[in-house]
């Protein structure tokens, strides 16, 4: 229970794999041991190495007939006691929806990976998109929170799925990986460092799995066979998975608090990454595989002596208004490149005080560093 | 005897939500008596559900680990938790149009995977719950209220399409039958492979009063006058077993343990 030093799960060292391999590698170092899933491009590369692995090291995996039975069976096997993970893309990440929603209702730690390509419907299956921010965050049905990491090279893939699972499991709430075709089928140098810090969900027999007095605090998670005699419903419960569904107080406490459980502990969720800002006049907001064009275009400008910032989110969900509101105080404006159609400017522009300007390409390629350079240029 | 079940209940549950003349009552009680006469501690059991007035049978009722999960995903869930933990004695309960209907594809998928899981599939030929629809079981011709003309489809042969499906235990019983149905549920329980038992339960309030079967007895003497035992039924021409319901049992092949 808590934090642990787990040995990592392959010898120390430096590998060449892709994002997608990366991921399953550090979801097995962080102590996943089931995975059920459904191949779907592009993301099948984690279930095919998933299959393999957990084969090797005694986990479960099964290949599932759907999606939606997918993401039922990480569920299940989270209340048995499993750090559990499913991964998919565009389509199969919209028939998880209703489940994601049970878990998050449920308070059931579970990781989902979301290589995301370009939607909508089977669109470009086989190209990048970014399209699945707004649905990661808002997909089910009610009013509910979710985390969500964006990694943007096969090192946070790796050290993302390890940091999803400890959220997930810290906080008892759904955590996506947000990555996408491009970071998914990138490769490049990973480096595996000798331990892991991992956490364990909190058990404490007898004390009420579903409600806490101190709202910031999760409850304690029983597993399936330790005698607690567990009432797990998705029906609105009190403390104890008692059904009250006809009891407006007991609703607006269940559904404030699992908000609350995680818009307050904001502070140790939510991860930037800041450069260049002290003396920038435009920032650029980005997240995913864009950082990456934006981080050379952003280089080349300072190079040349313009002040342009870089402000990357490493966290998506819960959103860093905080960070960017400050930020918006100190900079001119923000320039936001994404593969979708301005869906992390939008929700930017809730807390920002300057500008944001959006720029949005869905065509099924990335933006190269040029197209973000000459957006800059036109900026400053 | 009817004391001694409450061991079995959740402290502070007194009564059942299900409506007079409700099978699933019966069922909820004869699933308890199958526990005690094995001498099972209910405590080691995970009951999973879907949604419905079937899913309410276990949860919150039985004191249990009980997963009360999505419209029909239960045996989806329930995979989950027995594939991660052999050891757990898992058994969904859930209503026909849950577990066959919007829940159909995982059921033929458990069985075909051969999941270690005792499925009791609580059937009264219709959605109760949402108001009395139409379901994939609803006799040829009987009302529902989208229905209004009679039901045009023929409804599934849960036992048949499980069977095909690669189930080791298949039976079917009503509970009207209730000592055959509980030596049913009693074999299931220490059975090793997928077993489904589907339970034919009444629904006076839904089902009987769209199809002049109004009153709660009305509803159970129709289910003991059609429901007939498979060899009686061997004995009789298709025309006399034209809206017959067989029960019985049609598969019971062990997974050798051995």
């Amino acid at each position: 229970m808590g934090w642990k030093r787990l040995k990592a799960s392959l010898l120390p060292g430096r590998y060449y794999l892709s994002g997608n391999e990366a991921v399953a590698e550090g979801a097995i170092a962080a102590g996943c041991r089931f995975y059920g899933g459904y191949p779907i491009t592009p993301s099948s590369e984690i279930m095919e190495r998933m299959a393999r692995r957990l084969g090797e090291i005694g986990g479960v995996f099964v290949q599932m007939e759907d999606e939606l039975s997918s993401i039922a069976a990480v569920i299940g096997a989270s209340w048995a006691g499993a750090k559990a993970m499913t991964a998919t893309s565009g389509p199969g990440f919209s028939l998880m929806m209703e489940n994601i929603g049970y878990a998050a209702f449920t308070e059931t730690p579970c990781v989902i990976v979301d290589i995301q390509r370009a939607g909508p419907a089977t669109g470009q299956a086989t190209r990048v998109g970014s399209g699945d921010i707004m649905q990661a965050k808002w997909g089910s049905h009610g009013d509910y929170q979710i985390i969500a990491l964006s990694p943007w090279s096969v090192q946070e893939m790796y050290d993302g799925a390890i940091r999803a699972f400890n959220v997930a499991e810290r906080y008892r709430v759904p955590t996506f990986l947000l990555g996408d075709e491009a970071v998914g089928h990138l490769r490049e140098t990973l480096e595996i460092r000798p331990w892991v810090r991992a956490f364990d969900r909190r058990k404490s027999k007898g004390r009420p799995p579903f409600d806490s007095k101190n709202p910031r605090q999760i409850p304690p998670m029983p597993t399936f066979g330790e005698g607690e005699n567990l009432l797990v419903t998705g029906s609105t419960h009190e403390g104890f998975g008692i059904r009250r569904a006809d009891d407006p107080e007991v609703h607006s406490r269940l559904v404030r608090r699992l908000n609350d459980k995680i818009l307050l502990n904001k502070q140790d969720i939510v991860e930037v990454e800041e450069l260049f800002l002290e003396d920038a006049v435009v920032a650029v907001l980005c997240y995913g595989f864009t950082a990456r064009s934006a981080l050379t275009a952003v280089k080349q400008l300072r190079d040349k002596g313009y002040k342009v910032g870089f402000f990357r989110l490493k966290t998506i969900w819960p959103f860093p208004h905080e960070q960017i509101a400050q930020m918006s105080e100190e900079v001119e404006k923000f320039f936001v490149p994404e593969m979708n159609r301005g869906q992390v400017a939008g929700e930017a522009m809730k807390s920002s005080r300057c500008e944001v300007v959006p720029y949005c390409q869905t065509n099924g390629e990335i933006i190269p560093p040029e197209v973000i350079r000459k957006e800059l240029m036109r900026l400053l | 005897m009817a004391r001694a079940m409450e061991q079995y209940l959740r402290p502070g549950i007194s009564t059942t939500p299900f409506c007079p003349g409700c099978g699933h009552g019966i069922l909820l009680g004869l699933i308890l008596r199958s526990i005690h006469a094995l001498g099972i501690d209910i405590g080691e059991m995970v009951f999973v559900s879907g949604i419905g007035c079937a899913a309410w049978i276990p949860s919150p009722h039985f004191k249990a680990d009980t997963l009360h999960t999505t419209h029909g995903r239960a045996i989806a869930f329930a995979t989950g938790a027995k594939l991660y933990n052999p050891k757990l004695r898992v058994m969904v309960i859930s209503g026909d149009g849950d577990l066959s209907s919007i829940g159909g594809n995982h059921l033929i998928h458990a069985a075909r995977r051969d999941i270690d899981i005792k499925v009791v599939c609580a059937n009264n030929m219709i959605y109760g719950m949402t108001g009395g629809q139409v379901a994939a079981t609803t006799p040829v011709g009987s009302t529902t209220s989208t229905t209004p003309l009679g039901n045009p489809d023929r409804p599934f042969d849960l036992c048949k399409l499980v069977e095909a499906a690669g189930a080791r235990y298949v039976a079917r019983y009503s509970v009207t039958q209730p000592m055959a149905l509980m030596e049913s549920i009693k074999k299931s329980l220490f059975f090793k492979g997928f077993s489904f038992i589907e339970v034919l339960s009444p629904c006076p309030t839904q089902f009987g009063s769209k199809n002049l079967l109004e009153s709660a007895s009305k509803m159970m003497e129709w289910l003991k006058e059609n429901c007939i035992p498979r060899e009686e039924a061997e004995r009789l021409s298709p025309e006399e077993l034209e809206g017959k319901i067989v029960t019985g049992e049609w598969v019971d092949v062990e997974v050798n343990t051995s």
